[in-house]
């Protein structure tokens, strides 16, 4: 059973593992949660603008995207996106982006889905009183939303943006289908190179559940005292 | 853009010749559908089961359940796939092991058995929550009644609660189903895998990956449709 497990395959191939593969990994995940947040944010107000036109569009965006499987949306984008190159630059054939820019762009498109839903919750939690104190500010649209309404907003939806940012790192591991050397990918790669399934899985699993229960257990922490605060 | 669309392609033969590529996209959403199903009786039973355990008086069933759900959670999908697929069969003893090795439709049981578990703990979560929304009186009435825990679970407790979750269960549904396509790189060839195998023989990527968006869309709209008329069937007359 575990008499022959060699940790000597773990040991030699840690610099690999989290040189290459962990920095992947939370370089992904960082830069997608930021845009994921930003364009969520956006996504959001547009479906709290009140404008027809502003409000479908973005509720039809984030249906479309939370009814498909992130590996079937990562397949898209990585032969979309050299054809959106191509359109945006004005060149005449598809341009390579590679595939580190093709994952960051989906990613950051499909997590927007679901950092919106979020955004769209927090925005809604801040009391409309607000929004009219503000107006009676003579703050316009901008500014209202700037300065009194997203900052309450960001707030109260913290814990659970990161709870959607720990989503976000489990979910990098799928850019395994495009081969990309994440960290999943690096130790699958040592897994084949040096037949070892067993230690490298096992030892990337254990990696995981150490980062993210770690991690919840902090967001949870951070929930307690954000909530005594309000 | 200059690329040739040719939506006809889907009533061309396929080269592994065994029918078109429609053929293709219809065998591979029903591996999507007979995983999807199949897991879900395992996630369904298996999180209620934890769901409740989480909310009992005994401490040490607490342990259990919190310690199943944290560990099912925070590792990716991925990884429990290749745990099930590569390392299960390593860890057990060796008979066992080469059994599962020569079975056949391997990547199907595999991936059956590891969405069941992954999405236990995301129903468990639901199912814990639907409980202790639940006022306290409920469950005071019960033993008040002269019920046993149990039966104060079967008749009072669990017909309300799943009443509570089934919005948030019907989510957990598809994403268990669209979950299914992380099972394409054991080697399932469902609906996501064959679009992307039409894509490799046809070069014909976009009506490819269109074709199966139009399939998961329409899944997922049916599910929504059904799993509101359920709502509407099963709501507790008078109650919000």
């Amino acid at each position: 059973m575990f008499s022959d497990f060699d940790l000597n395959v773990i040991l030699g191939s840690l610099p690999y593992l989290f040189g290459t593969g962990m920095v992947f990994t939370v370089t992904l995940t960082a830069l997608a949660a930021t845009g994921g947040i930003i364009l969520g944010t956006l996504i959001a107000m547009m479906r709290l603008s009140g404008i027809a036109a502003l409000a479908i569009p973005a509720k039809i965006y984030v249906n479309f995207m939370r009814s498909l499987p992130l590996v079937l949306v990562i397949f898209w984008f990585y032969f979309l996106v050299p054809y959106i190159g191509q359109w945006m630059t004005g060149a005449s054939r598809p341009i390579s982006v590679g595939a580190f820019t093709s994952a960051l762009v989906t990613f950051t498109l499909f997590e927007a889905a679901f950092f919106s839903e979020i955004m769209r919750a927090g925005i809604q939690s801040v009391s409309k009183g607000q929004t009219s104190a503000a107006q009676a500010l003579g703050l316009n649209y901008r500014q209202t939303m700037a300065t009194v309404i997203l900052p309450q907003a960001f707030r109260n939806m913290v814990p659970l943006l990161l709870t959607q940012t720990i989503v976000l790192f489990q979910d990098t591991s799928l850019v395994y289908v495009i081969s990309l050397t994440d960290f999943m990918g690096a130790a699958s790669k040592v897994a084949q190179r040096d037949g070892r399934l067993v230690e490298m899985y096992i030892f990337a699993a254990v990696v995981y559940l150490i980062i993210c229960l770690t991690a919840s257990t902090l967001v949870r922490r951070l929930q307690r005292r954000v909530a005594i605060i309000r | 853009m200059n690329y040739n669309w040719n939506w006809s392609i889907f009533f061309d033969q396929s080269p592994e010749g065994t029918g078109t590529y429609a053929d293709m996209l219809l065998s591979g959403l029903l591996w999507t559908l007979a995983t999807a199903l199949c897991s879900w009786i395992i996630a369904f039973c298996l999180g209620s089961i934890i769901g409740v355990m989480r909310t009992l008086p005994s401490k040490a069933a607490n342990a259990i359940g919190t310690g199943y759900v944290e560990l099912f959670r925070n590792i990716p999908l991925l990884v429990q796939m290749f745990l099930w697929y590569s390392v299960m069969p390593e860890v057990v003893p060796e008979n066992w092991g080469n059994w599962l090795k020569q079975l056949p439709n391997a990547s199907f049981y595999t991936a059956v058995i590891c969405l069941g578990f992954f999405t236990a703990s995301r129903v468990a979560e639901q199912v814990r929550t639907g409980i202790e929304s639940l006022p306290r009186g409920q469950r005071m009435a019960g033993t008040a009644l002269g019920l046993t825990t149990a039966q104060t679970y079967r008749y009072v407790i669990l017909p309300i609660a799943y009443r509570v979750i089934l919005p948030p269960l019907t989510s957990e549904f598809l994403n268990n189903m669209k979950n299914t396509s992380v099972a394409l790189t054991i080697g399932l060839l469902e609906l996501t895998a064959r679009a992307r195998s039409m894509q490799e023989f046809s070069s014909q990527v976009f009506e490819a990956f269109t074709a199966a968006t139009v399939i998961y869309l329409g899944i997922s709209l049916l599910v929504v449709t059904v799993a509101g008329k359920i709502e509407t069937r099963v709501a507790v007359p008078g109650a919000r």
